[in-house]
């Protein structure tokens, strides 16, 4: 059992400090670690590993600490223990297979060592390439040596940051069994972050998600991803815009999916959530947030353009509530001022502009 | 002849000593987080910068029998340290030193942190990691080093001529000696001593940089292809 409890700051370059604050325990068997790309997952690992302290926590492997602030324990990387396959592999590239994989033993005599590193290659089905660098073999190949180089130390835990990134579901789910025959061996906490759904589904026996620094939730996959619609989305009220969505496509790499609008031809690019293709979403945007524009805008950050007509336009105080009709119906609200100079009338051609981020998934 | 030897025989001294202190002083640089380091690579560098002659000048002050240097060479070995071969290979030490610091500097910032971080977590100390991983992708680099270290000791002429003075056999390295043939209007000799230099010189270069190329372009590929 690996039990964690941890806090700590981070000083990222361009953005408002973020606070990783995570309490966890990982049992025997692979965790998925869930989660948008920036949630803190690697930072996450890092401390664990000990190649990053935590501001405050403590560590703990079967009751052993790792690392405890209130006594000042801090075991350093090389006595924890713990193997780590970083998201590059980091195999050494002066280095044949056979010695990449050996690394981690030099404590051993060299009968034992061999036979171990025979074993682990044996595993992993990497055996025939033990004389070859890692430059010339290929991407799953690298993976597999990876993951017996981490495991053929014996490790407590092993912590696998996106090790399969990049390979086809079919190789992964060789390579993922290859794991799992380890595994029912060995029986060790293995950590998986990943944050692509197909691994989620093939790897399976209890996730846990975080988001900005935090745990959201945690039990058995198909529980967690069910759930954080009810628990963290944006709640509807004080939107004026709520508009239903049919999700064409994910694009995990992107953080963002794509909906078509109701019964339109609208579509539009919203922040990734717990969705398939196919699923009705609710989504919800504020009229402020909209931009509202009387020529087709180019070279925009903005992934949203909508052509609409003008419906109405009513002022109230100091906005102006513009109803436009995409083939869905939004509110915008824009400044008298503004209203003015553009000239707003009804029946005029307007190009709304929507930000990915203005799009705010919405509880059912 | 003899002048020829007795530079490279200095140049072999300096790349070796070079060698020795330049690794673990450039490991350090590229891994200290000490806020004050920009000032020793300020000091590493300013042989960069300063006239030969101005630091032939301090090194001479300090060599001499009430400088430091001398003081402690004369009590340690009981003969002054100026106008010696000894003398000679502290001076060009310290001269060359920049063109030994920065290419290893270099060499050991661009090895990957994450190899680094694999090393430690599969059990490796700092010392294991520095000589199965560090070193082995640092080659190119610390060829360089050895080759600009030797080539700029050959080379030197200000330094040597300030510390070393020009004793046959002790101090009077090749490039002093053709400036001699030259002053007492040899040309013969001086081109023939000229050519030899500029011979040695461009094979030495030719042969490391032909090498350094076919294992830095090995590494490189091994390295891009991760």
């Amino acid at each position: 059992m690996l039990s964690v409890q941890i806090r700590k700051e981070l000083h990222r370059a361009n953005s408002s400090p973020f606070v990783l604050d995570v309490s966890f325990e990982i049992p025997p068997g692979i965790t998925i670690l869930f989660g948008p790309s920036g949630a803190g997952k690697s930072t996450l690992l890092d401390c664990v590993a000990g190649l990053t302290k935590p501001g405050a926590g403590r560590i703990s492997i079967d009751g052993e600490l790792l690392f405890d602030s209130a006594s000042g324990a801090n075991l350093s990387p090389q006595k924890r223990r713990i193997a780590y396959v970083f998201q590059s592999l980091a195999l050494f590239p002066h280095m044949n297979v056979e010695a990449n994989v050996s690394y981690g033993l030099a404590n051993l005599p060299p009968d034992e060592r061999r036979a171990r590193v025979e074993a682990a290659l044996a595993a992993f089905h990497v055996e025939e390439l033990k004389a070859r660098k890692p430059a010339a073999i290929s991407g799953g190949e690298r993976q597999r040596v990876a993951l017996a180089r981490s495991l053929v130390t014996s490790p407590r835990v092993l912590l696998l940051d996106e090790p399969l990134t990049g390979l086809d579901a079919k190789l992964k789910s060789s390579i993922i069994d290859d794991l799992r025959a380890w595994n029912s061996a060995q029986r060790i906490p293995i950590v998986y972050v990943t944050h692509n759904r197909e691994e989620v589904d093939a790897l399976g026996e209890r996730m846990i998600t975080i988001d900005h620094g935090r745990v959201i939730d945690s039990g058995p996959p198909q529980q967690v991803l069910d759930a954080p619609r009810r628990k963290r989305l944006a709640q509807a009220a004080g939107f004026e815009n709520l508009l239903q969505g049919k999700v064409m496509d994910l694009r995990e790499s992107d953080g963002v999916m794509r909906l078509r609008l109701e019964a339109s031809e609208c579509e539009i690019e919203v922040p990734l959530g717990y969705a398939t293709p196919g699923d009705l979403v609710r989504i919800a945007v504020r009229a402020g947030d909209i931009l509202l524009a009387t020529e087709r805008p180019r070279g925009l950050s903005a992934r949203n353009v909508l052509e609409g007509r003008i419906d109405s336009i009513e002022q109230r105080g100091t906005i102006v509530v513009v109803h436009v009709d995409c083939g869905v119906n939004f509110t915008v609200h824009v400044t008298p001022g503004a209203a003015r100079v553009l000239e707003l009338s009804p029946e005029r051609k307007v190009w709304l502009v929507l930000k990915t981020h203005s799009c705010h998934l919405v509880a059912d | 002849m003899e002048a020829l030897f007795l530079s490279i025989k200095l140049a072999l001294c300096v790349s070796a000593i070079l060698l020795a202190c330049g690794i673990p002083l450039a490991y350090w640089l590229a891994n200290s987080q000490w806020r004050g380091k920009f000032l020793l690579e300020s000091v590493v560098a300013l042989p960069l910068v300063l006239p030969p002659t101005v630091l032939g000048f301090y090194l001479l002050v300090a060599m001499g029998p009430r400088g430091p240097l001398g003081w402690l060479w004369q009590s340690a070995f009981g003969h002054g340290l100026a106008f010696t071969f000894g003398g000679l290979v502290i001076a060009s030490v310290i001269y060359s030193a920049p063109f030994a610091i920065q290419p290893l500097l270099f060499a050991f910032e661009n090895v990957d942190r994450e190899l680094l971080a694999a090393s430690a977590v599969l059990g490796a100390g700092r010392l294991r990691t520095f000589w199965r991983v560090i070193l082995p992708l640092s080659i190119p680099g610390v060829i360089t080093a050895l080759v600009f270290s030797f080539a700029h000791t050959i080379g030197e002429f200000g330094v040597v001529l300030m510390v070393g003075g020009n004793l046959p056999g002790i101090t009077r390295t090749v490039s002093i000696d053709i400036y001699d043939h030259v002053q007492s209007l040899e040309y013969a000799q001086a081109n023939h001593l000229s050519l030899t230099l500029l011979g040695i010189s461009f094979a030495v270069l030719a042969i490391v940089y032909g090498m350094n190329r076919k294992v830095g372009r090995r590494l490189w590929a091994t390295w891009a292809a991760k």
